[in-house]
C-alpha cells in the first residue's frame, strides 16, 4: 500500500483545528460551539496518531484514549450544564449567558 | 469538506450530522494509518455516543435555529475568519518548515496500531492514566446527575430558608447568624 507522509496528516491537521478555532468565533449557538470543539479535539488526535505512526510507537494512541475519554466525559456535564441553563434562560444562544448569577 | 458545512449550515441537526460525517472520514484516515484500535475507538465513542448525545440535546431544546437571521459577513466574522486563516497558514508553514522532505513511516510495523499492541501498552506502561480515566468517567457521571437532579429536588421542597433571607430585615439576619 503507497504510504501518505505524516507532513499531510499534519496540514490536514491544521485545517480542521483553524475551521474549529473559526467556527467557535463565529457561531452564537451553543450546541454548535461544543461541536466546533469537538472539531478541534479531533485535529489534536490526528496528529498523535500521525506522530505516533512516524515514530512508530504506541504511546500516542494512548494519548488519544485519553483525549477521547476527556472529550466524552466533557460532552456529557457540558450539555447537562447547557440543559440546566436552558432551563432558566430558555435560549441556547451564548449572548445570552451574560449573567452568573442566573 | 465536511468540516466547513459543521460551520456554515443553518439548521443545528444538520450541523450534527456533518459532524458525524466529519467523524466516520477521519476514522477511515486512522484506518489508512493502520491505527485499527483508534479508529474502533473513533466510530464507537464519537460517532456513536457523542454525536447520539449531541443530536439528542439538539432536539429535547428545540434549538435547531438558534440564529434565526444568519448574519454571516459582518465585519466581526470577517474579522475573525482573516484570524482563523492566518492561524492555518501559521500552523501550515510551520508544518512545512519542520518536514520539508517526505518523512519515511516504511519502517513502522505494520500491526503498530493493533488492539493487541495498544492494549499491552494501555495495561502495563500506562495502566495508572487508564485507572486515573476511569475514576474521571465515574466523577463525570456523578456530576451529570447532581446537575440535573439537584434543582428539581429543591422545587419539590420548596424554597429553602436562604431562598427567603432577602425578604427579612438586615438586623434580623445578624441574629440569626
Amino acid at each position: 500500500m503507497e504510504h501518505i507522509p505524516t507532513t499531510w496528516y499534519l496540514l490536514l491537521a491544521a485545517i480542521l483545528f483553524s475551521i474549529g478555532a473559526g467556527g467557535v468565533l463565529i457561531r452564537r449557538n451553543t450546541l454548535v460551539i461544543f461541536m466546533c470543539v469537538e472539531m478541534m479535539m479531533n485535529a489534536a488526535n490526528l496528529t498523535f496518531v500521525a506522530f505516533a505512526r512516524e515514530f512508530g510507537s504506541t504511546t500516542g494512541q494512548v494519548f488519544v484514549f485519553m483525549v477521547m475519554t476527556v472529550a466524552a466525559v466533557e460532552v456529557a456535564i457540558g450539555l447537562a450544564i447547557l440543559v440546566e441553563l436552558y432551563r432558566h434562560v430558555k435560549s441556547v444562544n451564548i449572548d445570552s449567558f451574560d449573567s452568573l448569577k442566573g | 469538506m465536511a468540516a466547513i458545512a459543521v460551520i456554515f449550515s443553518k439548521n443545528a441537526v444538520h450541523s450534527a450530522l456533518f459532524l458525524l460525517l466529519n467523524f466516520i472520514m477521519l476514522a477511515g484516515l486512522y484506518i489508512l494509518m493502520s491505527a485499527q484500535f483508534i479508529a474502533a475507538l473513533q466510530v464507537i465513542v464519537y460517532a456513536g455516543a457523542i454525536v447520539v448525545l449531541i443530536l439528542f440535546v439538539i432536539m429535547l431544546l428545540g434549538a435547531e435555529l438558534g440564529e434565526s437571521v444568519p448574519t454571516w459577513f459582518t465585519p466581526k466574522n470577517m474579522f475573525v475568519a482573516l484570524l482563523s486563516l492566518i492561524l492555518l497558514t501559521l500552523a501550515g508553514t510551520a508544518v512545512k518548515r519542520n518536514f520539508p522532505e517526505n518523512l519515511s513511516t516504511l519502517n513502522t510495523p505494520s500491526d503498530w496500531g493493533s488492539v493487541e499492541n495498544v492494549g499491552m501498552a494501555l495495561f502495563t506502561d500506562y495502566v495508572l492514566a487508564f485507572e486515573i480515566a476511569g475514576v474521571l468517567l465515574l466523577v463525570g457521571i456523578i456530576g451529570v446527575v447532581v446537575l440535573s437532579g439537584w434543582e428539581r429536588k429543591i422545587e419539590e421542597i420548596g424554597p429553602t430558608p436562604i431562598k427567603q433571607l432577602p425578604d427579612i430585615p438586615y438586623i434580623q439576619q445578624e441574629d440569626i447568624f
